[in-house]
């Protein structure tokens, strides 16, 4: 049913720490990994080995740049579904294969009862949802949904597959409807964002922004020049004055 | 009607493997632990192992994307043989034992007749004592693998200066560390461990600083990123060395417990013994004790050095302390941060900044860990007391021809500050360090040589004086790759870059078998792409015959060097094959472990292939090779690789895997061979950790119960401690023999650059071709990157990794674009000194602005790892290489040097300098030069045009 | 956006249908178009045809049209939804409608309330085909008050055309059929040339800062995007089309759209009878060819924010 449930009984999403993503694409290619033998199988890959190669996945790694000059900055940016709170995507769909499930937030696709009809895709102003155009239908971010509550993974491994691959530890998985769970806080101690807030769609993932620098951040001022003992017969090199210090210091 | 009523019920816990197998990934050199997940025979994923050492759980997208590389279209599939010309692709299918016993037969030959003959060299290759071993065993001195293109200059200014490296010998004390220096790394061979460490690092608010002329990957989440001029970052070490002392914070006290600072140098101009150290009768080098003011040996026990003064000797010649000679070196003022701001683009006064900071760190936020520990003097200290400033560096140091000084500095300022092997410094990894550098000298002198002999001893080593090179009485090279020669004295690693070039021009004598194993030499992996193949197929005039008669090559998929090859011997992909990551090559330690690992086979091949190294042993059975054939002739490793994992012995009870040996299988490092030793590698993941107790784990340069243990178990041959070496003076000993003294001197043509560069202090020059070209006509550097997605993954036969990078562009400063009246995404002529090529490019801020940029390696040749000739890869796709020449200009006599470190020689690939010019010409969005399409062979069947992988593992929603 | 030629087909298509089916039933119910036999067949067989056409194109771009039907079921919450269902419905008053014209000759009592339900569904179901855009915040070229009448007047217009030429091929042309062609041109001229004033001055809300959250460290460039070749949100949103050559569209748009077939029936007016069935035919090729550069250009105009992520700055 493509109407929204009134309230959901958790909010699971994912908090992006923009900070220390390096851009390597692991959390894409473990994503396209996991989905593509799970929940959204497959995820297909037109023209594989041609000169146009189009496969879906649910997530993708953006490069930007932001600023100028020594304040400039390179960020990396992973984009997916921010399963929001009110998605167009679910209430534009014609037959409900599109849902947000109740008990935890999570949008969803069902393969069975998509018509391909990309109405979804439109709706979205993340570009989330992706057409598969060798399943005819629309694939999009699960929140592996077939890993979190899995019983037969390890309780490690429950979380989605791109957190597990993060090297940095840039990606975090939780419940953001509990304002004490880490990734609430997380997102309250760093000040974490929505995308694109003025459209309304309340995400529920969350993005934490790049932390601001102080390129003096310690406090170590550059030693000035010490006064050079004035002497008018002879001005120490720094060299002397070099190994005057060190001898003092191997004298003590 | 709620919602809720009609939401499909969904099963949210599926079966998703019917087995879990654990690993070693092998899609870089990172060597992760993973668990390959199987559904019916077939890999439904794979993902990190939690439990091991390296990537503790996490995995890069390149090992998640190891699916795809095990059902890549470009596998070959059986043993070939060429039938058309060399780069027609044209070959026939044949049986693995006519294969065999024609590269037996090939080999046979050159091995009966003159061993020289046969060049043979591995890529990326991770059983080098393996390969290392047959080639010994062979009797040729013509071995080594990928290192002289990589990053030799690090792994041997480490190992002179300190006994261990940067690379993969060391790593930052990712838990201590409150500050993070980091050098030229886009990529890097530990590269989940450092994406892992600097995710905690920011985490903390450790100070992270990256000195890239790049800011993409890791320099992106720098907290300071210092966008360099390509080639200076020995200036600016230099001046940060100079800040150092210039504001007295430098760790004296570091200096003479742990150097050779306080060590004497000769100081009398013409003599042999100039700048040699003073040494005692008994060749101990000399100090000055502060204490008793008197002349005593310098690693005397009880001994205070002085660092500064002029000393008599007994000689009557005068000596000075090492240090005296640094300090005046890097106070001079050319290396005063003033002096070097414009050329490196760094402001002195961020200099002076990064100085302050570091002293800072080092000098007022200590770390002591109270922890018990006895140096090699047997002074018993209560707590390990740690300057908590860490480093890395990598091939931006690396790739240049003045790397080895370059990463010497580094070194140097790490030493200053007192920050090896101490808590939050830069730690070694086991089995480092070793001596300064390693007693180990390379084999292959004239008299090494003999037909059906095996060689005396390693190819690579480190040399210490010029008697040490591999040169005849004339000077000549041994080697066809000039390792070890006047050419490239230091070359520790060989110049595999050399090779086909030099065999080419038979210089310095022809070869019959150039045998080679993963490494694309005809495309990614050789500067000059061009005449590189030229010399592959370049024939002899009088005979018709290829002047480089025969190659063999072994490779898993349908590279660009396949072509090239006359017999190709197909090699498993790393999901169907034994490996051995060994304490006797390049293992997975960690500071706080030793540690080893295996590869085991994870699924079976589909093809007609055999791994690589299982063919080696069978050669070397075939051959009748000492340690691959019994004297009755039958093979001494039946079992093959795993048999010989198992039971190979490099001496009594030191083997390949170091854990669960001997009888009771309860030895690490020695005892004897363990028939279920792989079975126990197995049960524990693959991989074995020997925890190295906490009060051996700093200081173990001198760090005595750590010494008698690395002894123990054959890491080190001698209990002597470790010194390190800011003076190095076998430097010093190539220099005198420049000048004439000893019995082995330079040919007068070498002299000069022998006296230039083998100076034992390190300095800052240009890079050569900067040097050589004028700036107006080639003003801009230009450098690659490696991409994180693809790095060390080359092939682009992997279907999700080549739509991540399916081309590249070239990356130039906005402002610099704008004065050259460039657009983003116009089409650009970038031309060298020796040709030219097109490419499109893409204008950002975070570049220096003298330098233009490209991801390595994307550029695929059209026809190569079963990709459309259309594919993006081959159409705007593009290398540089084809721009950087492997020799250097010609010199006044008209001999060209190789474009390389002239120590190590270190391919000095990032040393490349452009002119950018807008193309009018054209704009069919194709970038240039194109080569011919190479054909497929009918061993490569077509590609899928589309995939659906995943799609057999079962209708998930029900 | 991408302009997909099964949508364009299917809007413009259906559009004109329910245009004729509109002031089929409104005048017919009226009493101002006679009730009969074959005059009735062929209109109601074209504007049904039309109507059929159109809705049959729009599930060539489905990757499953053979599970459409299930997209009668979201008429709460899809527009999408609403409209299949709407199109569905108008076939029971219409097709009553069209029998009660075609077998009975009457439009009258019973069959005059299912003209005045046939009307109204029409014109619900134009409005809903409008609103499928015209709901999408993610589109704020669609997104807009002008999306909707530009939807029902075009409609009206394109349907009108073709009823003036019906109208003249069975002799039973009046002059009032001209004007509410040309009128309801007009309008739509008026509208769409508001709705590219529109489009010309729009403030670009949407930006790149925003899109990324990056607004505090100033300009935000696109760099890398995520794959080098284009996926399928290139494909289907990326698509842009120059200024230039929209601007040139516009003019065919105007012209061929409602100049020309305005000047045409104008030409019915002073010529009518057997001959202007060339004047009237030549508008029918002229406006259906118009409104379908229209709805192309509908498309190509569209900017689609999704792009913000693939280098656009604002939109």
């Amino acid at each position: 049913m493509t109407t929204l449930p009134s309230a959901t009984g958790k909010k699971l999403g994912l908090v992006i720490d923009l900070d220390i993503c390096v851009g390597c694409h692991a959390c894409a290619v473990s994503c396209k990994e996991w989905n593509t033998g799970g929940y959204s199988a497959p995820l297909s890959d037109i023209d594989a080995y041609g000169s146009d190669p189009h496969g879906t996945w649910l997530n993708r790694i953006h490069g930007f740049e932001a600023g100028d000059g020594t304040g400039g900055r390179t960020v990396h940016f992973p984009r997916s579904c921010l399963h929001c709170e009110e998605p167009d995507c679910v209430t534009v769909c014609p037959t409900g294969a599109s849902y947000k499930r109740s008990e935890d937030g999570i949008v969803l696709v069902n393969p069975d009862t998509c018509i391909g009809c990309k109405l979804c895709s439109w709706a979205c102003p993340y570009g989330a949802r992706e057409y598969d155009q060798s399943h005819g239908v629309m694939k999009k971010c699960t929140l592996c949904v077939d890993r979190i509550y899995n019983d037969n993974l390890p309780e490690a491994d429950r979380v989605p597959a791109c957190v597990k691959a993060c090297p940095t530890g840039a990606r975090h998985f939780g419940d953001l409807g509990d304002p004490d769970s880490d990734v609430s806080k997380v997102v309250q101690e760093r000040e974490g964002y929505d995308l694109l807030p003025e459209l309304g769609y309340r995400p529920v993932n969350k993005y934490l922004p790049p932390r601001m620098r102080e390129v003096d951040r310690s406090h170590a001022k550059p030693a000035g020049e010490r006064p050079a003992q004035i002497d008018a017969v002879h001005a120490p090199t720094a060299v002397e004055k070099f190994f005057g210090w060190a001898d003092r210091v191997l004298s003590d | 009607m709620t919602a809720a009523n009609t939401q499909p019920t969904i099963d949210t816990s599926p079966v998703v493997s019917d087995e879990v197998k654990a690993t070693t990934c092998y899609m870089c050199a990172c060597r992760c632990g993973i668990n390959v997940h199987l559904k019916n025979g077939k890999i439904r994923y794979i993902d990190g192992n939690p439990d091991h050492p390296v990537n503790k759980g996490v995995l890069c997208g390149k090992g998640s994307a190891g699916i795809m590389q095990q059902y890549s279209p470009a596998r070959l599939t059986a043993p070939m043989l060429r039938t058309g010309d060399r780069g027609s692709g044209e070959f026939k299918e044949i049986s693995w034992d006519e294969a065999l016993e024609l590269a037996a037969k090939w080999l046979g030959e050159v091995r009966e007749n003159d061993p020289r003959r046969l060049a043979f060299f591995t890529g990326r290759d991770q059983s080098q004592s393996l390969t290392g071993l047959w080639a010994i065993q062979f009797g040729t001195p013509n071995f080594a693998a990928h290192g002289g293109f990589c990053s030799v200059n690090m792994a041997t200014a480490g190992l002179y200066t300190l006994g261990g490296a940067f690379w993969e010998f060391g790593e930052p004390d990712w838990e201590h560390t409150k500050y993070f220096l980091m050098f030229g790394v886009a990529e890097e061979h530990g590269s989940n461990p450092l994406k892992a460490a600097l995710g905690k690092l920011k985490g903390r608010g450790t100070k992270f600083v990256s000195v890239n002329p790049v800011r993409t990957g890791y320099s992106a989440i720098a907290d300071e990123w210092l966008g360099i001029r390509p080639g200076t970052d020995g200036l600016l070490v230099g001046a940060l060395i100079h800040e150092l002392l210039r504001t007295e914070n430098v760790d004296l006290d570091f200096l003479i417990r742990y150097t050779n600072a306080g060590w004497l140098i000769i100081q009398d101009e013409g003599s042999p013994e100039d700048g040699l150290f003073a040494r005692d009768g008994d060749g101990q080098p000399l100090c000055f004790d502060r204490q008793n003011e008197r002349l005593a040996g310098a690693i005397d026990k009880h001994v205070v050095p002085a660092l500064s003064g002029e000393f008599t000797l007994s000689t009557g010649q005068v000596a000075v302390p090492a240090f005296q000679l640094l300090v005046k070196r890097f106070l001079s003022d050319r290396y005063s941060p003033g002096a070097v701001a414009e050329e490196t683009n760094i402001p002195a006064e961020t200099i002076r900044r990064i100085a302050a900071e570091l002293a800072q760190v080092a000098f007022q936020h200590e770390i002591t860990l109270d922890v018990s520990w006895t140096d090699w003097r047997g002074e018993k200290h209560d707590k390990i007391v740690g300057r908590p400033v860490s480093m890395h560096a990598m091939r931006g140091i690396s790739a240049h021809s003045n790397g080895f000084h370059t990463c010497r500095m580094i070194h140097i300022l790490q030493i200053l500050l007192g920050s090896i092997d101490c808590p939050g410094g830069f730690r070694f990894k086991p089995p480092y360090p070793k001596q300064t550098p390693p007693l180990l000298k390379p084999s292959g002198k004239p008299g090494d040589v003999r037909p059906s002999e095996p060689l005396g001893g390693p190819h690579l080593g480190f040399p210490t004086e010029p008697e040490d090179l591999l040169i005849d009485a004339d000077g000549n090279p041994q080697r066809i790759d000039k390792a070890f020669s006047w050419d490239a004295p230091f070359a520790s690693h060989g110049l595999m870059h050399m090779v086909i070039n030099n065999a080419f021009k038979r210089d310095p004598y022809p070869i019959d078998v150039l045998f080679m194993y993963m490494a694309n030499m005809s495309w990614n992996s050789s500067m000059n792409v061009p005449d590189t193949i030229k010399s592959l197929t370049g024939k002899d005039d009088r005979t018709g015959e290829y002047v480089i008669p025969k190659i063999i090559y072994s490779d898993a998929y349908y590279s660009e060097m396949v072509p090239y090859a006359d017999l190709i011997l197909p090699d498993t992909t790393y999901l169907e094959r034994w490996d051995c990551i060994s304490m006797l090559d390049r293992p997975i330690s960690e500071p706080n472990a030793a540690a080893d690992s295996i590869r085991r086979p994870v699924v079976q091949p589909d093809r007609n292939v055999r791994p690589f190294q299982e063919v080696l042993i069978d050669l070397g059975a075939r051959l009748g090779l000492p340690g691959f054939a019994k004297d009755d002739g039958s093979p001494l490793y039946p079992g093959g690789y795993p048999d010989y994992i198992v039971n190979h012995e490099r001496k009594p009870g030191i083997g390949p895997l170091s854990a669960w040996r001997g009888e009771f299988e309860d030895e690490w490092g020695v005892g004897t061979p363990n028939p279920n030793q792989i079975e126990k590698y197995i049960e524990n993941g693959c991989f074995a950790v020997h925890e190295i107790p906490e009060d051996q784990r700093y200081y173990r340069h001198v760090n005595k119960a750590y010494i008698d243990w690395a002894v123990k178990v054959g890491y080190r041959i001698t209990d002597k401690p470790v010194f390190f070496q800011i003076y190095l003076e076998p430097m010093q000993k190539f220099r005198l023999a420049a000048r004439g003294h000893g019995s082995v001197t330079p040919p007068a043509e070498h002299r000069e650059r022998i006296r230039t560069y083998f100076d034992p202090l390190p300095f800052w020059y240009p890079p050569f071709e900067e040097a050589m070209v004028t700036q107006d006509e080639y003003p801009m550097h230009a450098i690659t990157q490696r991409p994180m997605a693809m790095y060390h993954s080359w092939g682009s036969q992997n279907a999700w990794l080549r739509q991540i990078h399916g081309h590249n562009r070239l990356y130039i400063h906005r402002g610099r674009a704008a004065e050259l009246g460039i657009a983003d995404e116009d089409w650009v002529w970038v031309s060298s000194h020796i040709g030219r090529i097109k490419t499109q490019v893409k204008l950002m801020d975070g570049v220096n602005p003298d330098t233009v940029w490209t991801w390595n390696a994307i550029g695929k040749r059209a026809g190569s790892w079963n990709l459309d000739p259309e594919a993006a890869e081959s159409r705007q796709g593009f290398l540089l290489n084809h721009l950087i020449s492997e020799l250097l200009p010609k010199r006044g006599d008209g001999y060209r040097y190789s474009n390389s470190d002239p120590v190590t020689g270190q391919a000095a690939w990032y040393d490349l300098r452009v002119r950018i010019a807008k193309a009018e010409d054209t704009v069919d969005g194709v970038a240039l030069p194109q080569f011919e399409v190479i054909g497929r062979p009918a061993a490569v069947p077509p590609a899928p045009a589309n995939l659906r992988y995943g799609a057999e593992f079962g209708d998930p929603t029900t | 956006m991408h302009p997909a030629y099964s949508v364009i087909f299917f809007t413009t298509s259906s559009g004109a249908g329910y245009g004729l089916l509109f002031l089929l039933a409104i005048l017919g119910a009226l009493g101002l178009l006679p009730a009969e036999r074959w005059f009735g067949l062929a209109g109601f067989a074209i504007a049904l045809g039309l109507i059929s056409g159109g809705l049959l194109s729009s599930t060539f771009h489905l990757g499953h049209p053979e599970r459409s039907w299930r997209a009668f079921s979201q008429w709460r919450s899809s527009w999408l939804s609403r409209e299949g269902v709407l199109a569905v419905f108008t076939y029971v008053p219409s097709g009553l409608l069209a029998i009660g014209w075609v077998y009975f000759e009457t439009t009258s009592s019973l069959w005059n309330l299912m003209a005045w339900l046939t009307a109204l569904s029409s014109v619900a179901t134009v409005y809903s085909t409008a609103m499928i855009y015209a709901s999408l915040k993610t589109i704020p070229q669609w997104h807009n008050g002008l999306v909707p009448p530009v939807f029902l007047i075009l409609a009206l217009a394109t349907g009108a055309v073709l009823l003036n030429f019906l109208m003249l091929a069975f002799g039973i042309w009046q002059a009032w059929a001209a004007v509410i062609a040309i009128a309801a041109l007009l309008a739509a001229l008026a509208l769409k040339l508001r709705y590219w004033a529109f489009l010309n001055t729009r403030s670009r809300e949407y930006t790149v800062e925003s899109a990324t959250g990056l607004k505090q460290f100033g300009k935000v460039r696109h760099l890398d995007p995520p794959h080098t070749a284009p996926n399928y949100l290139n494909k289907e949103m990326g698509y842009a089309i120059a200024r230039r050559h929209s601007e040139r569209l516009r003019r065919y748009v105007l012209t061929l759209c409602f100049i020309a077939p305005a000047l045409l029936l104008a030409l019915n007016l002073v010529l009518p009878g057997m001959f202007g069935l060339f004047p009237a035919g030549a508008a029918v090729i002229a406006s259906a060819t118009g409104v379908v550069i229209e709805r192309w250009l509908l498309f190509a105009d569209a900017e689609h924010v999704v792009n913000l992520y693939y280098g656009r700055e604002a939109i």
